[in-house]
């Protein structure tokens, strides 16, 4: 499937907010209401598992299945609006220079790690204890509870018609980035992938950068 | 133990019939099989599971699909914790395609699509969404907005297309059509039998599903859903650390 690139033309020296998040790491940060937020995949191939809440009431959060049934297509790119759980959008994402990001792959864990891979891969990095120390150093007030099926920025997870899911290379590469428009105020919850056993993070994960502009 | 295909066995525990639009919440125990039969045809069954001792262990839905490479549930596949646990087993299926990611309709969408409707005027006949009725049933345990997570919807069909594209099969489960979930955990099971979101019928037409239920023991050893996968033999040994 050819892919549709759409490129931004906001300037990084202009951002209010331009950070790197290295691999492994959690980040968290709350984006106003139509304030524009980037995430570059500085190395490329990097899996960038995140999830949005309502910065007012985070009991309302981005929803996977409301966004693909909404959309009528599981792949996430230019134009996709980012809904909640209610049927409010939260994000629409206004560029992407990557072509296609997953929402069904979910965040690997230290108890998904055991099946997956092997029992004695439960000491292992993974992004929910990094969304657990985020969330839990935080005064959100948020919970293992609260971590809803996610989105991987810059994963490809294909879904073939017989129904059959993988996890292929990534078809992302160094300094692309996705934008999204925040259409309220979203809280931001970011787990820079640490995963070595599969191919999402081509087994070498690596910085992203986040980035923000008023306009 | 399995049964001929078509009937369940003379100890059947308990069995009742979910109406059109119903919701529903029951705990299933380790070693009880639950049958979901569609009695119409084209029923539509969203589902979701917690740990009846920890509310917070919870079905997760891509947790279950990577570990079993598949988009979808039939025969030999298993409904995964986000704790690396089995909730329950599907030993039988003759559906063939259960839909894991189509999610649930909510009172807008109800709404847009079928007309609004009140108790007062409609009675118990008032339409109902996959939404709402979920909520209602968690928030017997306490449980809220917090707690819903990507559900199954037994007996629907949603296809993927190489550009990404979701395909609704209408009409996918035949009459009498059954699918037998042979529960590993003692989990709190959450049902609605709204209509699919997906489903193209413009008309609000939700289908009656029979709920059956018997004593059948946990997996053994040389079980279908045990044998799928590597995933999942050591899936059902995360799971019986629980009760050992």
């Amino acid at each position: 499937m050819k892919q549709q690139l759409t490129p931004s033309d906001r300037n990084p020296k202009a951002a209010q907010l331009d950070e790197i998040v290295p691999a492994g790491e959690p980040w968290m940060g709350v984006i106003k209401q139509g304030h524009y937020f980037r995430i570059v995949d500085l190395e490329g191939n990097q899996a960038v598992d995140t999830l949005f809440y309502n910065a007012h009431d985070v009991s309302e959060r981005y929803s996977a299945t409301d966004t693909i049934r909404s959309q009528g297509n599981i792949y996430l790119t230019t134009g996709t609006k980012l809904l909640s759980e209610r049927g409010s959008v939260l994000l629409t994402i206004t560029a992407d220079t990557c072509g296609r990001h997953d929402t069904l792959g979910g965040a690997c864990s230290a108890e998904s790690n055991t099946v997956r891979y092997a029992l004695d891969k439960r000491h292992m990095h993974s992004c929910r204890d990094s969304f657990l120390m985020a969330i839990s150093r935080s005064n959100y007030g948020l919970t293992k509870r609260d971590l809803s099926s996610n989105i991987n920025f810059f994963m490809n997870v294909p879904v073939t018609p017989d129904g059959k899911l993988t996890f292929a290379d990534g078809i992302s590469g160094p300094e692309r980035y996705v934008e999204m428009r925040a259409e309220v105020d979203v809280l931001v919850l970011i787990s820079n992938c640490p995963q070595l056993n599969n191919p999402c993070n081509a087994y070498n994960p690596t910085p992203v950068r986040v980035l923000s502009w008023a306009e | 133990m399995t049964t001929a295909a078509g009937s369940a066995p003379y100890w059947v525990s308990w069995e009742e019939l979910l109406h059109t639009g119903a919701h529903w919440s029951g705990v299933v125990r380790r070693g009880t099989t639950l049958r979901l039969t569609d009695v119409m045809g084209g029923a539509n069954v969203s589902a979701l599971f917690y740990n009846f001792e920890d509310f917070n262990e919870r079905y997760n839905m891509p947790d279950t699909l990577k570990a079993q490479h598949t988009a979808f549930l039939t025969t030999g596949c298993v409904c995964y914790s986000d704790m690396g646990r089995i909730f329950c087993s599907i030993v039988q299926d003759t559906a063939g395609w259960h839909d894991t990611i189509g999610g649930v309709s909510n009172a807008s969408l109800v709404g847009k699509k079928y007309g609004h409707t009140r108790f007062q005027e409609q009675r118990n006949n008032c339409y109902r969404n996959g939404y709402d009725s979920l909520l209602n049933e968690i928030a017997k345990y306490s449980l809220g907005r917090r707690d819903l997570t990507a559900n199954i919807n037994f007996f629907s069909k949603v296809t993927v297309q190489d550009n990404g594209a979701l395909r609704f099969h209408s009409n996918h489960s035949a009459v009498g059509s059954f699918v037998d979930l042979r529960f590993e955990m003692n989990t709190l099971v959450v049902l609605a039998t709204c209509q699919h979101p997906l489903d193209p019928d413009g008309a609000y037409n939700p289908r009656t599903v029979r709920l059956t239920a018997w004593q059948s023991g946990p997996a053994p050893k040389n079980d279908v859903c045990r044998s799928r996968c590597p995933e999942n033999a050591r899936g059902f040994q995360n799971t019986e650390m629980l009760y050992r």
